[in-house]
Protein backbone atom coordinates (compact mmCIF):
# COMPACT_ATOMS: atom_id res chain seq x y z
CA UNK A 1 0.00 0.00 0.00
CA UNK A 2 2.63 2.16 -0.49
CA UNK A 3 1.98 5.72 -1.18
CA UNK A 4 -1.70 5.26 -0.44
CA UNK A 5 -3.00 6.88 2.78
CA UNK A 6 -5.12 4.35 5.19
CA UNK A 7 -7.21 5.58 7.87
CA UNK A 8 -5.45 5.14 11.12
CA UNK A 9 -5.88 1.59 12.95
CA UNK A 10 -8.62 2.38 15.00
CA UNK A 11 -9.61 -1.28 17.15
CA UNK A 12 -12.52 -0.01 18.81
CA UNK A 13 -14.08 0.54 14.79
CA UNK A 14 -12.42 -3.18 14.08
CA UNK A 15 -14.10 -5.06 16.40
CA UNK A 16 -17.38 -3.45 15.70
CA UNK A 17 -16.84 -5.56 12.67
CA UNK A 18 -17.22 -8.49 14.28
CA UNK A 19 -20.83 -9.71 15.42
CA UNK A 20 -19.44 -12.20 17.86
CA UNK A 21 -17.55 -10.07 20.18
CA UNK A 22 -20.54 -7.86 20.97
CA UNK A 23 -22.80 -10.95 21.45
CA UNK A 24 -23.59 -11.51 25.38
CA UNK A 25 -21.93 -14.37 26.97
CA UNK A 26 -22.57 -16.30 29.99
CA UNK A 27 -22.62 -14.40 33.60
CA UNK A 28 -22.42 -11.13 31.68
CA UNK A 29 -18.74 -10.86 30.92
CA UNK A 30 -18.08 -9.35 27.52
CA UNK A 31 -15.90 -12.64 25.35
CA UNK A 32 -12.05 -11.76 25.11
CA UNK A 33 -10.67 -13.96 22.47
CA UNK A 34 -7.65 -15.29 22.94
CA UNK A 35 -7.45 -17.96 20.91
CA UNK A 36 -7.15 -16.59 17.46
CA UNK A 37 -4.33 -18.96 16.44
CA UNK A 38 -6.45 -21.82 16.64
CA UNK A 39 -9.20 -20.21 14.53
CA UNK A 40 -10.12 -16.40 14.16
CA UNK A 41 -13.93 -14.66 14.20
CA UNK A 42 -15.25 -13.84 11.24
CA UNK A 43 -16.12 -10.11 10.20
CA UNK A 44 -19.76 -8.86 8.65
CA UNK A 45 -17.75 -8.43 5.73
CA UNK A 46 -17.23 -12.53 5.24
CA UNK A 47 -20.49 -13.27 6.14
CA UNK A 48 -22.13 -11.63 4.31
CA UNK A 49 -19.98 -12.19 1.11
CA UNK A 50 -20.60 -15.82 1.77
CA UNK A 51 -24.93 -15.74 2.24
CA UNK A 52 -24.82 -12.83 -0.71
CA UNK A 53 -23.21 -15.27 -2.90
CA UNK A 54 -25.97 -18.11 -1.84
CA UNK A 55 -28.32 -15.92 -2.39
CA UNK A 56 -27.83 -14.49 -5.63
CA UNK A 57 -25.07 -16.17 -7.12
CA UNK A 58 -24.57 -19.67 -6.67
CA UNK A 59 -24.00 -22.54 -8.74
CA UNK A 60 -21.47 -25.24 -9.35
CA UNK A 61 -18.28 -23.98 -11.03
CA UNK A 62 -16.71 -24.76 -14.65
CA UNK A 63 -19.28 -27.05 -15.54
CA UNK A 64 -22.74 -25.28 -16.79
CA UNK A 65 -23.02 -22.76 -19.94
CA UNK A 66 -25.43 -20.84 -17.81
CA UNK A 67 -25.16 -17.74 -16.38
CA UNK A 68 -25.43 -18.91 -12.99
CA UNK A 69 -23.08 -21.18 -13.01
CA UNK A 70 -20.87 -18.45 -15.18
CA UNK A 71 -20.79 -15.96 -12.22
CA UNK A 72 -20.39 -18.56 -9.66
CA UNK A 73 -17.08 -19.28 -11.52
CA UNK A 74 -15.79 -15.56 -12.04
CA UNK A 75 -15.98 -15.30 -8.16
CA UNK A 76 -14.36 -18.41 -7.26
CA UNK A 77 -11.32 -17.93 -10.08
CA UNK A 78 -11.84 -14.08 -8.93
CA UNK A 79 -10.99 -15.49 -4.77
CA UNK A 80 -8.11 -17.37 -6.95
CA UNK A 81 -6.65 -14.20 -8.42
CA UNK A 82 -6.89 -11.81 -5.03
CA UNK A 83 -4.99 -15.01 -3.15
CA UNK A 84 -2.75 -14.63 -5.88
CA UNK A 85 -2.15 -10.70 -5.21
CA UNK A 86 -2.47 -11.24 -1.39
CA UNK A 87 0.68 -13.11 -1.76
CA UNK A 88 2.39 -11.50 -4.49
CA UNK A 89 2.02 -14.55 -6.43
CA UNK A 90 3.27 -13.90 -10.25
CA UNK A 91 0.40 -15.74 -11.84
CA UNK A 92 -2.83 -16.95 -10.43
CA UNK A 93 -1.94 -20.22 -11.62
CA UNK A 94 0.19 -20.65 -9.15
CA UNK A 95 -2.60 -20.55 -6.65
CA UNK A 96 -4.34 -23.88 -6.11
CA UNK A 97 -7.39 -23.82 -3.37
CA UNK A 98 -7.50 -27.02 -0.95
CA UNK A 99 -9.20 -27.33 2.51
CA UNK A 100 -6.39 -26.04 4.52
CA UNK A 101 -2.95 -25.77 5.17
CA UNK A 102 -2.72 -29.33 6.35
CA UNK A 103 -4.23 -30.98 2.66
CA UNK A 104 -1.61 -27.98 1.22
CA UNK A 105 0.91 -30.02 3.05
CA UNK A 106 0.07 -33.69 2.23
CA UNK A 107 -0.68 -32.42 -1.21
CA UNK A 108 3.02 -31.51 -1.83
CA UNK A 109 4.51 -34.60 -0.06
CA UNK A 110 2.38 -36.32 -2.10
CA UNK A 111 2.30 -34.51 -5.17
CA UNK A 112 6.54 -33.17 -5.37
CA UNK A 113 6.85 -35.91 -2.66
CA UNK A 114 6.35 -38.96 -4.35
CA UNK A 115 5.95 -38.05 -7.57
CA UNK A 116 9.48 -35.54 -7.84
CA UNK A 117 11.75 -36.22 -5.14
CA UNK A 118 13.98 -38.91 -5.51
CA UNK A 119 13.79 -41.55 -2.43
CA UNK A 120 17.40 -40.92 -1.75
CA UNK A 121 16.51 -36.96 -1.10
CA UNK A 122 15.62 -36.12 2.74
CA UNK A 123 12.90 -33.74 3.86
CA UNK A 124 14.06 -31.09 6.59
CA UNK A 125 11.83 -29.42 9.07
CA UNK A 126 12.27 -28.33 12.47
CA UNK A 127 11.11 -28.95 16.25
CA UNK A 128 8.91 -26.02 15.98
CA UNK A 129 6.65 -27.56 13.65
CA UNK A 130 3.25 -27.86 13.90
CA UNK A 131 1.86 -31.90 13.33
CA UNK A 132 0.63 -30.74 10.35
CA UNK A 133 4.34 -30.35 8.83
CA UNK A 134 5.54 -33.44 10.56
CA UNK A 135 3.27 -36.42 10.09
CA UNK A 136 2.97 -36.27 6.39
CA UNK A 137 6.38 -36.43 5.89
CA UNK A 138 6.90 -39.75 8.20
CA UNK A 139 4.17 -40.98 5.99
CA UNK A 140 6.15 -39.89 2.82
CA UNK A 141 9.46 -41.38 5.03
CA UNK A 142 7.87 -44.59 5.56
CA UNK A 143 6.04 -44.89 2.44
CA UNK A 144 9.24 -44.03 0.33
CA UNK A 145 11.99 -43.96 2.81
CA UNK A 146 12.78 -40.17 2.44
CA UNK A 147 14.98 -39.60 5.14
CA UNK A 148 13.24 -36.98 7.74
CA UNK A 149 15.36 -34.42 9.07
CA UNK A 150 15.10 -32.18 11.79
CA UNK A 151 16.63 -29.01 13.05
CA UNK A 152 17.07 -28.19 16.32
CA UNK A 153 15.41 -25.01 17.99
CA UNK A 154 17.35 -22.85 20.41
CA UNK A 155 16.39 -22.46 23.96
CA UNK A 156 14.91 -18.85 23.52
CA UNK A 157 12.71 -20.29 20.91
CA UNK A 158 14.90 -19.84 17.62
CA UNK A 159 15.65 -21.67 15.37
CA UNK A 160 19.20 -23.14 15.57
CA UNK A 161 20.66 -21.21 12.28
CA UNK A 162 24.34 -23.19 12.43
CA UNK A 163 22.15 -26.62 12.80
CA UNK A 164 20.28 -25.89 9.64
CA UNK A 165 23.32 -25.30 7.99
CA UNK A 166 24.93 -28.58 9.04
CA UNK A 167 21.91 -30.38 8.08
CA UNK A 168 21.81 -29.21 4.37
CA UNK A 169 25.59 -29.66 4.55
CA UNK A 170 25.91 -32.91 2.53
CA UNK A 171 23.72 -31.66 0.09
CA UNK A 172 21.07 -34.46 0.06
CA UNK A 173 17.63 -32.45 1.29
CA UNK A 174 15.48 -32.41 -1.75
CA UNK A 175 13.09 -30.26 0.19
CA UNK A 176 13.05 -27.99 3.65
CA UNK A 177 9.86 -28.18 4.71
CA UNK A 178 9.25 -25.17 8.03
CA UNK A 179 6.30 -22.88 9.55
CA UNK A 180 6.92 -19.21 8.63
CA UNK A 181 5.83 -18.59 12.52
CA UNK A 182 5.70 -21.24 14.88
CA UNK A 183 1.86 -21.78 16.54
CA UNK A 184 3.32 -21.93 20.26
CA UNK A 185 6.59 -19.72 20.55
CA UNK A 186 5.70 -17.14 18.22
CA UNK A 187 8.48 -16.86 16.80
CA UNK A 188 8.84 -15.65 13.25
CA UNK A 189 11.51 -17.66 11.19
CA UNK A 190 14.20 -16.22 8.96
CA UNK A 191 12.66 -17.18 5.64
CA UNK A 192 14.78 -15.21 3.45
CA UNK A 193 18.40 -16.76 4.82
CA UNK A 194 16.11 -20.29 5.25
CA UNK A 195 15.57 -20.03 1.43
CA UNK A 196 19.35 -18.79 0.15
CA UNK A 197 20.73 -21.60 2.41
CA UNK A 198 18.54 -24.07 1.23
CA UNK A 199 18.57 -23.30 -2.12
CA UNK A 200 22.19 -22.48 -2.10
CA UNK A 201 22.58 -26.63 -1.44
CA UNK A 202 19.82 -27.98 -4.03
CA UNK A 203 16.96 -27.94 -1.37
CA UNK A 204 13.67 -26.44 -2.53
CA UNK A 205 11.55 -24.67 0.27
CA UNK A 206 7.95 -25.34 1.63
CA UNK A 207 6.31 -22.94 3.98
CA UNK A 208 4.06 -23.21 6.04
CA UNK A 209 2.43 -19.39 6.67
CA UNK A 210 -0.63 -20.58 8.63
CA UNK A 211 0.17 -18.31 11.55
CA UNK A 212 2.42 -16.00 9.56
CA UNK A 213 0.23 -14.62 6.88
CA UNK A 214 -2.52 -13.58 9.27
CA UNK A 215 0.00 -11.23 11.08
CA UNK A 216 2.01 -9.94 8.65
CA UNK A 217 2.19 -9.08 4.63
CA UNK A 218 3.69 -11.97 2.93
CA UNK A 219 5.32 -11.49 -0.46
CA UNK A 220 6.35 -14.85 -2.00
CA UNK A 221 8.57 -13.63 -4.49
CA UNK A 222 10.67 -11.74 -2.39
CA UNK A 223 11.18 -14.22 0.17
CA UNK A 224 11.59 -16.72 -3.14
CA UNK A 225 10.32 -19.90 -1.52
CA UNK A 226 9.02 -22.73 -3.89
CA UNK A 227 5.61 -23.64 -2.05
CA UNK A 228 3.76 -21.73 0.88
CA UNK A 229 0.73 -22.18 2.40
CA UNK A 230 -1.92 -20.84 4.79
CA UNK A 231 -5.58 -21.33 5.67
CA UNK A 232 -8.76 -19.09 5.22
CA UNK A 233 -10.26 -20.22 8.80
CA UNK A 234 -7.33 -18.32 10.67
CA UNK A 235 -7.39 -15.21 8.26
CA UNK A 236 -11.06 -13.93 9.80
CA UNK A 237 -12.65 -16.22 6.82
CA UNK A 238 -14.33 -19.30 6.57
CA UNK A 239 -13.40 -22.87 7.62
CA UNK A 240 -12.86 -25.58 4.58
CA UNK A 241 -10.60 -23.41 2.19
CA UNK A 242 -6.69 -23.01 2.28
CA UNK A 243 -4.06 -22.20 -0.32
CA UNK A 244 -1.33 -23.92 -1.62
CA UNK A 245 1.15 -21.70 -3.60
CA UNK A 246 3.57 -23.16 -6.14
CA UNK A 247 5.74 -21.82 -8.51
CA UNK A 248 4.26 -23.01 -11.80
CA UNK A 249 7.28 -24.72 -13.04
CA UNK A 250 6.67 -27.03 -9.86
CA UNK A 251 3.30 -27.78 -10.17
CA UNK A 252 3.67 -28.22 -13.88
CA UNK A 253 5.95 -31.19 -13.02
CA UNK A 254 3.72 -32.62 -10.23
CA UNK A 255 1.38 -35.33 -10.77
CA UNK A 256 -2.14 -35.08 -9.68
CA UNK A 257 -2.97 -35.74 -5.56
CA UNK A 258 -6.63 -36.31 -5.71
CA UNK A 259 -8.14 -37.81 -9.16
CA UNK A 260 -11.65 -37.09 -10.31
CA UNK A 261 -13.94 -34.60 -11.90
CA UNK A 262 -12.57 -30.86 -12.73
CA UNK A 263 -8.98 -32.16 -12.96
CA UNK A 264 -9.01 -33.75 -16.05
CA UNK A 265 -8.81 -33.14 -19.69
CA UNK A 266 -10.05 -35.93 -21.24
CA UNK A 267 -10.97 -39.42 -19.85
CA UNK A 268 -11.03 -42.83 -21.56
CA UNK A 269 -11.26 -46.00 -19.71
CA UNK A 270 -7.81 -47.07 -20.88
CA UNK A 271 -6.45 -43.27 -19.34
CA UNK A 272 -7.02 -39.64 -18.80
CA UNK A 273 -5.03 -36.43 -19.66
CA UNK A 274 -4.39 -34.43 -17.03
CA UNK A 275 -5.65 -30.35 -16.54
CA UNK A 276 -3.51 -27.84 -16.60
CA UNK A 277 -2.86 -26.47 -13.13
CA UNK A 278 -4.30 -25.23 -11.11
CA UNK A 279 -7.09 -27.56 -12.16
CA UNK A 280 -5.04 -30.58 -11.75
CA UNK A 281 -5.05 -30.09 -8.27
CA UNK A 282 -8.73 -29.37 -8.05
CA UNK A 283 -10.13 -32.27 -8.49
CA UNK A 284 -14.26 -32.63 -7.59
CA UNK A 285 -16.25 -29.74 -6.65
CA UNK A 286 -14.35 -27.04 -4.79
CA UNK A 287 -15.19 -24.54 -1.63
CA UNK A 288 -17.14 -22.57 -4.00
CA UNK A 289 -18.55 -20.55 -1.10
CA UNK A 290 -15.94 -20.45 0.97
CA UNK A 291 -13.45 -19.40 -1.85
CA UNK A 292 -15.77 -16.10 -1.33
CA UNK A 293 -15.65 -15.75 2.07
CA UNK A 294 -12.12 -16.14 1.44
CA UNK A 295 -11.93 -13.77 -1.05
CA UNK A 296 -13.78 -11.21 1.18
CA UNK A 297 -11.11 -11.85 4.21
CA UNK A 298 -8.10 -10.70 2.47
CA UNK A 299 -9.90 -8.08 0.89
CA UNK A 300 -10.98 -6.66 4.73
CA UNK A 301 -7.30 -7.25 6.15
CA UNK A 302 -5.90 -5.68 2.71
CA UNK A 303 -8.28 -2.09 3.11
CA UNK A 304 -7.37 -2.19 6.60
CA UNK A 305 -3.80 -2.56 5.46
CA UNK A 306 -1.41 -5.74 6.39
CA UNK A 307 1.55 -3.36 7.57
CA UNK A 308 -0.78 -1.96 10.05
CA UNK A 309 -2.32 -4.89 11.35
CA UNK A 310 1.48 -5.87 11.79
CA UNK A 311 2.55 -2.89 13.75
CA UNK A 312 -0.92 -3.11 16.19
CA UNK A 313 0.31 -6.52 16.91
CA UNK A 314 3.59 -5.14 17.56
CA UNK A 315 2.23 -3.26 19.77
CA UNK A 316 0.46 -5.80 21.57
CA UNK A 317 3.05 -8.20 21.65
CA UNK A 318 5.34 -5.72 23.63
CA UNK A 319 2.76 -4.41 26.29
CA UNK A 320 2.23 -8.38 26.88
CA UNK A 321 5.86 -9.12 27.67
CA UNK A 322 5.61 -6.64 30.13
CA UNK A 323 2.15 -7.68 31.56
CA UNK A 324 2.91 -11.11 31.32
CA UNK A 325 6.36 -10.75 32.86
CA UNK A 326 4.58 -9.07 36.65
CA UNK A 327 2.79 -12.77 37.01
CA UNK A 328 4.47 -14.40 39.79
CA UNK A 329 5.24 -18.33 39.05
CA UNK A 330 4.84 -18.03 35.19
CA UNK A 331 7.32 -19.41 31.82
CA UNK A 332 6.54 -18.40 28.58
CA UNK A 333 8.10 -21.08 26.37
CA UNK A 334 10.45 -18.83 23.96
CA UNK A 335 11.59 -15.73 23.95
CA UNK A 336 12.36 -15.08 20.08
CA UNK A 337 13.35 -11.30 18.89
CA UNK A 338 11.16 -11.40 16.40
CA UNK A 339 7.78 -13.07 17.14
CA UNK A 340 4.05 -12.36 16.94
CA UNK A 341 1.14 -12.53 18.61
CA UNK A 342 1.70 -16.13 20.07
CA UNK A 343 2.17 -16.97 24.19
CA UNK A 344 2.16 -20.19 25.36
CA UNK A 345 3.01 -20.82 29.04
CA UNK A 346 2.77 -23.03 31.97
CA UNK A 347 2.25 -21.60 35.66
CA UNK A 348 4.12 -23.61 38.84
CA UNK A 349 0.87 -23.48 40.90
CA UNK A 350 -1.65 -25.03 38.29
CA UNK A 351 -1.92 -27.31 35.47
CA UNK A 352 -2.64 -26.13 32.02
CA UNK A 353 -6.40 -27.18 31.55
CA UNK A 354 -6.98 -26.08 35.40
CA UNK A 355 -6.09 -22.90 34.18
CA UNK A 356 -7.81 -22.99 30.73
CA UNK A 357 -11.29 -23.56 33.10
CA UNK A 358 -10.53 -20.66 35.58
CA UNK A 359 -10.12 -18.38 32.61
CA UNK A 360 -12.74 -19.39 30.91
CA UNK A 361 -15.14 -18.61 33.93
CA UNK A 362 -13.93 -14.84 33.27
CA UNK A 363 -14.89 -14.78 30.24
CA UNK A 364 -11.44 -15.22 28.54
CA UNK A 365 -11.24 -18.28 25.79
CA UNK A 366 -7.76 -19.66 25.05
CA UNK A 367 -6.19 -23.21 24.08
CA UNK A 368 -4.34 -25.59 26.74
CA UNK A 369 -3.21 -28.50 25.79
CA UNK A 370 -0.09 -29.27 23.36
CA UNK A 371 -1.52 -27.42 20.31
CA UNK A 372 -0.49 -29.87 17.56
CA UNK A 373 2.86 -29.76 18.56
CA UNK A 374 4.07 -32.10 20.65
CA UNK A 375 7.64 -32.66 20.05
CA UNK A 376 7.79 -29.08 20.40
CA UNK A 377 6.26 -29.30 24.25
CA UNK A 378 8.76 -32.43 24.86
CA UNK A 379 11.91 -29.95 23.62
CA UNK A 380 11.08 -27.50 26.05
CA UNK A 381 10.40 -30.17 28.90
CA UNK A 382 6.53 -28.90 29.14
CA UNK A 383 5.17 -32.40 29.19
CA UNK A 384 1.74 -31.25 30.75
CA UNK A 385 1.48 -28.96 27.58
CA UNK A 386 0.96 -25.04 28.09
CA UNK A 387 -1.83 -22.54 27.92
CA UNK A 388 -1.81 -20.51 25.13
CA UNK A 389 -3.08 -16.96 24.08
CA UNK A 390 -3.04 -15.71 20.84
CA UNK A 391 -4.21 -12.38 19.32
CA UNK A 392 -5.93 -11.51 16.44
CA UNK A 393 -6.10 -7.83 14.83
CA UNK A 394 -9.25 -6.87 17.05
CA UNK A 395 -7.18 -8.03 20.25
CA UNK A 396 -6.85 -4.63 22.58
CA UNK A 397 -4.38 -3.96 25.55
CA UNK A 398 -7.18 -4.38 27.82
CA UNK A 399 -7.99 -7.73 26.99
CA UNK A 400 -3.79 -8.44 27.47
CA UNK A 401 -4.52 -6.94 31.13
CA UNK A 402 -7.16 -8.40 31.84
CA UNK A 403 -5.82 -11.98 31.25
CA UNK A 404 -2.65 -10.66 32.95
CA UNK A 405 -4.87 -10.05 36.26
CA UNK A 406 -6.73 -13.13 35.74
CA UNK A 407 -3.66 -15.37 35.47
CA UNK A 408 -2.51 -13.64 38.78
CA UNK A 409 -5.74 -14.28 40.46
CA UNK A 410 -6.11 -17.84 39.25
CA UNK A 411 -2.27 -18.56 40.72
CA UNK A 412 -3.98 -17.29 44.43
CA UNK A 413 -6.82 -20.18 43.84
CA UNK A 414 -5.13 -23.04 43.46
CA UNK A 415 -1.69 -21.81 45.74
CA UNK B 1 -11.53 -8.82 40.26
CA UNK B 2 -11.97 -10.24 43.74
CA UNK B 3 -13.22 -13.56 44.17
CA UNK B 4 -13.35 -13.64 40.03
CA UNK B 5 -13.36 -17.62 40.98
CA UNK B 6 -15.62 -17.78 43.58
CA UNK B 7 -18.38 -20.13 41.64
CA UNK B 8 -15.47 -22.29 40.53
CA UNK B 9 -14.89 -23.43 44.25
CA UNK B 10 -17.72 -26.20 43.20
CA UNK B 11 -15.84 -27.60 41.11
CA UNK B 12 -12.55 -27.14 42.52
CA UNK B 13 -13.59 -27.92 46.16
CA UNK B 14 -10.81 -28.34 49.03
CA UNK B 15 -10.87 -32.09 48.72
CA UNK B 16 -10.11 -32.00 45.09
CA UNK B 17 -7.37 -29.06 45.45
CA UNK B 18 -5.51 -31.30 48.31
CA UNK B 19 -6.02 -34.26 46.65
CA UNK B 20 -4.24 -32.75 43.47
CA UNK B 21 -1.47 -31.55 45.43
CA UNK B 22 -0.91 -33.81 47.50
CA UNK B 23 -2.52 -36.97 45.43
CA UNK B 24 -2.65 -40.18 47.83
CA UNK B 25 -0.95 -43.82 46.81
CA UNK B 26 1.15 -42.06 44.43
CA UNK B 27 3.99 -44.27 43.90
CA UNK B 28 4.96 -47.35 41.88
CA UNK B 29 3.85 -50.75 43.67
CA UNK B 30 6.52 -53.24 42.89
CA UNK B 31 5.21 -56.63 43.41
CA UNK B 32 1.87 -55.02 41.31
CA UNK B 33 -0.19 -58.13 39.91
CA UNK B 34 -2.15 -55.64 37.20
CA UNK B 35 -1.24 -52.44 36.01
CA UNK B 36 -2.57 -50.54 33.24
CA UNK B 37 -1.59 -46.95 31.62
CA UNK B 38 -4.40 -44.67 30.87
CA UNK B 39 -4.39 -42.00 28.34
CA UNK B 40 -5.84 -38.88 27.09
CA UNK B 41 -4.16 -37.63 24.19
CA UNK B 42 -6.25 -34.81 23.88
CA UNK B 43 -4.35 -33.04 26.77
CA UNK B 44 -1.54 -35.21 28.06
CA UNK B 45 -2.65 -36.56 30.97
CA UNK B 46 -1.11 -39.99 31.78
CA UNK B 47 -1.63 -42.70 34.31
CA UNK B 48 -0.07 -46.14 35.35
CA UNK B 49 -2.08 -47.75 37.78
CA UNK B 50 -0.53 -50.75 40.05
CA UNK B 51 -3.02 -52.87 41.60
CA UNK B 52 -1.77 -55.72 44.24
CA UNK B 53 -4.96 -58.63 44.28
CA UNK B 54 -5.59 -60.44 47.61
CA UNK B 55 -5.86 -64.25 47.31
CA UNK B 56 -9.65 -64.33 47.14
CA UNK B 57 -9.49 -61.56 44.02
CA UNK B 58 -10.08 -58.32 45.85
CA UNK B 59 -7.78 -55.47 45.32
CA UNK B 60 -5.58 -55.49 48.42
CA UNK B 61 -3.88 -52.40 47.60
CA UNK B 62 -4.12 -50.12 44.40
CA UNK B 63 -1.92 -46.98 43.62
CA UNK B 64 -0.94 -44.87 40.50
CA UNK B 65 1.78 -42.71 38.73
CA UNK B 66 1.67 -39.82 35.90
CA UNK B 67 0.82 -36.87 35.00
CA UNK B 68 -2.35 -34.37 35.11
CA UNK B 69 -4.72 -31.96 35.79
CA UNK B 70 -5.96 -31.23 39.35
CA UNK B 71 -9.29 -33.05 38.17
CA UNK B 72 -7.63 -35.95 36.96
CA UNK B 73 -4.82 -36.48 39.90
CA UNK B 74 -7.28 -35.92 42.43
CA UNK B 75 -10.28 -38.21 40.83
CA UNK B 76 -7.38 -41.03 40.91
CA UNK B 77 -6.22 -40.29 44.30
CA UNK B 78 -10.13 -40.89 45.69
CA UNK B 79 -10.20 -44.07 42.96
CA UNK B 80 -7.40 -45.61 44.53
CA UNK B 81 -8.53 -45.26 48.07
CA UNK B 82 -12.18 -46.00 47.56
CA UNK B 83 -11.50 -49.17 45.81
CA UNK B 84 -9.08 -50.87 48.41
CA UNK B 85 -10.72 -54.19 49.76
CA UNK B 86 -13.09 -54.16 46.55
CA UNK B 87 -14.27 -57.21 44.77
CA UNK B 88 -13.24 -56.67 41.12
CA UNK B 89 -17.09 -56.52 39.91
CA UNK B 90 -17.90 -53.98 43.39
CA UNK B 91 -14.90 -52.28 41.74
CA UNK B 92 -16.01 -52.01 38.17
CA UNK B 93 -19.80 -51.21 39.59
CA UNK B 94 -18.65 -48.41 41.21
CA UNK B 95 -16.97 -47.16 38.26
CA UNK B 96 -19.85 -47.10 36.59
CA UNK B 97 -22.16 -45.26 39.03
CA UNK B 98 -19.05 -42.66 39.09
CA UNK B 99 -18.94 -41.91 35.39
CA UNK B 100 -22.72 -41.70 35.96
CA UNK B 101 -22.18 -39.08 38.56
CA UNK B 102 -19.05 -37.33 36.43
CA UNK B 103 -21.33 -36.94 33.42
CA UNK B 104 -24.49 -36.08 34.94
CA UNK B 105 -24.09 -34.25 38.38
CA UNK B 106 -26.01 -37.07 40.25
CA UNK B 107 -26.74 -41.03 40.07
CA UNK B 108 -30.36 -41.44 40.96
CA UNK B 109 -30.22 -45.18 40.53
CA UNK B 110 -27.22 -46.20 42.52
CA UNK B 111 -27.18 -49.01 44.35
CA UNK B 112 -27.83 -48.28 47.89
CA UNK B 113 -24.73 -50.75 48.91
CA UNK B 114 -22.48 -48.27 46.71
CA UNK B 115 -23.65 -45.20 48.79
CA UNK B 116 -20.74 -44.51 50.96
CA UNK B 117 -17.84 -44.39 48.21
CA UNK B 118 -20.13 -42.52 46.35
CA UNK B 119 -20.24 -39.70 49.30
CA UNK B 120 -16.39 -39.98 49.21
CA UNK B 121 -16.26 -39.42 45.24
CA UNK B 122 -19.34 -36.58 45.51
CA UNK B 123 -16.83 -33.75 45.65
CA UNK B 124 -16.05 -34.60 41.29
CA UNK B 125 -19.64 -34.19 40.71
CA UNK B 126 -18.92 -30.72 39.89
CA UNK B 127 -17.10 -31.81 36.29
CA UNK B 128 -20.46 -32.74 34.92
CA UNK B 129 -20.93 -28.92 34.08
CA UNK B 130 -17.77 -29.01 32.42
CA UNK B 131 -17.88 -30.98 29.58
CA UNK B 132 -14.34 -30.97 27.98
CA UNK B 133 -13.26 -31.84 31.61
CA UNK B 134 -15.30 -34.87 32.61
CA UNK B 135 -13.26 -37.20 30.80
CA UNK B 136 -10.02 -35.50 32.73
CA UNK B 137 -12.29 -37.06 35.95
CA UNK B 138 -13.03 -40.49 34.71
CA UNK B 139 -9.60 -41.20 33.31
CA UNK B 140 -8.74 -42.98 35.91
CA UNK B 141 -11.86 -45.35 36.50
CA UNK B 142 -11.15 -45.96 32.98
CA UNK B 143 -7.62 -47.08 33.39
CA UNK B 144 -8.98 -49.27 36.66
CA UNK B 145 -11.38 -51.59 34.29
CA UNK B 146 -8.00 -52.11 31.77
CA UNK B 147 -5.89 -53.10 34.50
CA UNK B 148 -8.75 -55.69 35.61
CA UNK B 149 -9.44 -56.57 32.21
CA UNK B 150 -6.08 -57.17 31.55
CA UNK B 151 -6.21 -55.03 28.75
CA UNK B 152 -3.40 -52.94 29.57
CA UNK B 153 -4.29 -49.86 27.99
CA UNK B 154 -6.75 -47.25 28.28
CA UNK B 155 -8.03 -43.87 26.87
CA UNK B 156 -10.43 -41.59 27.74
CA UNK B 157 -10.79 -40.45 23.95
Amino acid sequence: MDGVTTAPFDVARIRQDFPILSQPQARGRPLVFLDSGASAQKPRAVIEAMVRCMETAYANVHRGAYRLSELATDAYEAARAAAARFLNAADAREVVFTRNSTEAINLVAHAWGRGVMQPGQAVLISELEHHANIVPWQMLRDDKGNELRVCRVTDAGELDMEDLASKLADGKVGLVAMAHMSNVLGTVTPVERIVALAHAHGAKVLLDGSQAAVHRRVDVQAIGCDFYCFTGHKLYGPTGIGVLWARLEHLDRMPPFLGGGDMIASVTFERSEWAPPPAKFEAGTPAIVEAVGLHAAIDYVTAIGMPAIEAHERALVDHAMGALSEVPGLTLLGRAQDRGGVFAFAMDAAHPHDLATLLDRAGIAVRAGRHCAEPLHARFGAENGTTRASFGLYTTKEEVDLLARALIEAREFFR
Amino acid sequence: MSGLFDDLRDLYQEVILDHGRRPRNFRRLEDADATARGDNPMCGDRIELFLKRAPDGTIADAAFQGRGCAISTASASLMTEVVKGKAPEQAKALGAAFRELAMTGACPDCDAALAEDMERLAPLSGVHEFPSRVKCATLAWHTLNAALDGTKEASSE
